[in-house]
């Protein structure tokens, strides 16, 4: 901190610092990601007897991958998972950015209660109602599909999303909305002009509800573990057993289902451009 | 057609009344500017004629027509924001059309329309633009156009001008005036800088707490203000008021200095604007505390007796803080206040 105003030669200590826990961080989540990549292109005896080593010519192997895809459905697991992120993704975005606009804009009795109600759902645990959901989903015949999935996700991303939104939504200007109203606008068409102002807030709360849908193992497991319905995880998991392990699989499966996710945030992350709303007010 | 009449509009929030029955008349035409202290109730009041906040009692009626129920979309109106409120994601062209478009007017009348607004604004250029690529003066003038195209019965501005730096503030202020003079609108401008109020209107209306403390045109207020604070108010530099008390004929101020023969007056306050002070040989004597030339005239800061004065002179004085200056009141300039600060009328024989 207090270099940082103090003009000296060479690099001072508090920069230094700095850097070291940036790295120490940033290797300590990279490194885990790229022992799997690395680990995924190497023969099993490799894998054990040297792990942190590249594949070199003796070790290089793509046994992982050929199991992944030749013994197992990996493609419809991709398909599977991908459906369920992104139906969920568009569920909540939809969902929550017209309420977090009602919860804004409109005042109604109750407004202030509804709010609460949704900040109740970040903090009790989801996971807290697997049995009653299972129960549901039998009663309602959803169990083994993906519909079941998609529904609890979209319950489950609501509340941050709504949250998160409802705080973006109170800083759009009123006058936008205003001016958009005196020039004839319905309340959708309102709405719908808000969304560009708050796009960063939007892609936000994409990535962020779009990884756990992904990376979940917990309702694709008790919901819908039927062959048809299994996701990336649940797949990638099958390859885990009690007495025997197939690593080459796992690590092979997890390398890929890495692949869309990274692809969306990508997208999403483009989003992020500051001065979208420039020029709108002062 | 298109005047506005406002009959004992009231608002309230809660039970706090931010408007308390106004009655404005506004004629067909007419450039009004509501001026007043912020919180004052009068951007409230705006917001009330164009329908973004409902009317807790009264009437408004535009164009003969009773709107309070009606959207804001039905009035015939169309507003104009200080902080311009243009919308981010459109183009200048589709900022001008989001209103014609909506109403699915046909498109060669929609292109019309916007390039006859662009070309009276000087926008033809930068229709293709978006709003972050404008200066804030050329954005106000978008907004102006999204106002403009929507050919309304009233043009309602909300202190347009505020967020624009001195210079701009100026040559817009002529633009908006020079715009008015060609479309013959009706307008209803919200502003606090009594200035603007002075050099746009054909009458103004001065709020304080939600009442209306004086209507009138701009000189009228300035010559004869209502009471104590619509004269200060109107006029800059402010006016000075001396407190006091008139005897014999004479207001003497608290410290006993002899100001102007008034005439017999209830009057405790005494008024005179800076600029009707005049420099003489003998008269109110005047302790110099500061000298601000700005070339074409000299402001003054002192006290007379203990009590603050600025004077407005067009002469250069050289004086220090310290030297003592006489100046005279100009008689006809005098205005006279009562404890309760309304004005008192001066009786017919002092006056000459």
């Amino acid at each position: 901190m207090s270099s940082d105003n103090r003009p000296s030669a060479g690099v001072p200590i508090g920069a230094v610092g700095k850097h070291a826990v940036l790295i120490f961080f940033t290797a300590l989540s990279i490194v885990p990601v790229l022992m799997i990549l690395v680990n995924s292109f190497k023969s099993r005896r490799a894998i054990f007897s040297d792990p942190v080593a590249f594949p070199g010519p003796e070790t290089f192997s793509l046994i992982g991958y050929h199991t992944v895809f030749v013994r197992s459905n990996f493609m419809d697991y991709y398909v599977n998972s991908l459906t369920v992120t992104v139906v969920s993704l568009v569920l909540i975005l939809i969902l929550a950015t017209m309420i977090a606009f009602a919860l804004a804009e409109y005042e109604f009795t109750g407004n202030k209660l509804l709010a609460m109600f949704f900040l109740l759902g970040i903090i009790l645990p989801v996971r807290l109602g697997s049995v009653s959901m299972l129960q549901l989903m039998v009663s309602l015949k959803l169990v083994n599909t993906l519909a079941a999935l998609i529904c609890v996700y979209t319950a489950m991303g609501m509340p941050l999303a709504v949250f998160i939104l409802t705080q973006f939504m109170r800083q759009v200007p009123r006058e936008i909305k205003d001016a958009a109203r005196i020039d004839g606008a319905n309340e959708y068409r309102v709405f719908l002009l808000t969304l560009p102002t708050i796009r960063p807030a939007i892609a936000t709360v994409a990535i962020l509800t779009m990884i756990p849908v992904w990376n979940d193992l917990w309702f694709p497991l008790i919901l819908a573990p039927a062959p048809e319905t299994q996701t990336v995880t649940l797949g990638a998991a099958s390859f885990l057993g009690q007495f025997l392990s197939d690593w080459n699989a796992v690590l092979a499966a997890l390398s890929l289902s890495a692949g869309p996710i990274l692809a969306l945030y990508l997208i999403f992350s483009r989003q992020f451009l500051s001065g979208l709303t420039a020029g709108a007010v002062k | 057609m298109a005047e506005v009449s406002i009959n004992q509009a009231r608002k309230f929030y809660g039970t706090f009344e931010a408007v308390k029955g106004i009655d404005v008349d506004v004629a067909d035409g007419e450039f009004v500017v509501l001026v007043g202290p912020s919180g004052c109730g009068k951007s409230t009041l705006l917001r009330m004629i164009a329908g973004l906040e409902d009317v807790s009692g009264g009437e408004i009626a535009i164009a003969k027509t009773v709107v309070n129920d009606l959207p804001p979309k039905d009035r015939g109106i169309a507003m104009v924001f200080q902080n311009y409120a243009l919308y981010p994601h459109m183009s200048v062209r589709a900022n001008m059309s989001y209103s014609l478009r909506l109403k699915r007017v046909p498109k060669p009348e929609i292109n019309e329309r916007v390039n006859r607004a662009a070309a009276i604004l000087g926008l033809d250029d930068l229709l293709d633009r978006h709003p972050k690529q404008l200066s804030g003066g050329q954005r106000q003038r978008v907004a102006m156009g999204r106002a403009i195209v929507r050919e309304p019965k009233v043009f309602l501005f909300d202190e347009p001008l505020s967020n624009l730096d001195a210079a701009l503030r100026v040559q817009m202020r002529s633009e908006i005036k020079a715009l008015h003079q060609r479309l013959g609108t009706t307008i209803i401008y919200v502003t606090h800088d009594q200035v603007e109020a002075m050099t746009m209107a054909d009458k103004i209306v001065v709020m304080r707490d939600g009442e209306i403390e004086q209507i009138g045109e701009p000189l009228d207020l300035y010559d004869h203000p209502a009471n104590r604070f619509v004269a200060g108010f109107i006029g800059s530099p402010a006016m000075n008021f001396m407190q006091g008390t008139v005897d014999d004929g004479v207001f003497r101020t608290s410290d006993g200095v002899e100001m102007a023969r008034v005439g017999s007056s209830e009057a405790t306050t005494l008024g005179v604007r800076p600029e009707h002070l005049a420099l003489s040989d003998e008269g109110v004597p005047l302790t110099v505390e500061m000298i601000e030339p700005t070339g074409a005239e000299t402001q003054v800061a002192g006290k007379i007796g203990s009590q603050p004065i600025v004077g407005v002179f067009r002469e250069r004085i050289s004086a220090w803080p310290g030297d003592m200056l006489h100046v005279r009141l100009d008689h006809e300039h005098v205005h006279l206040f009562d404890p309760g600060g309304l004005r008192v009328a001066r009786s017919r024989s002092s006056a000459d």
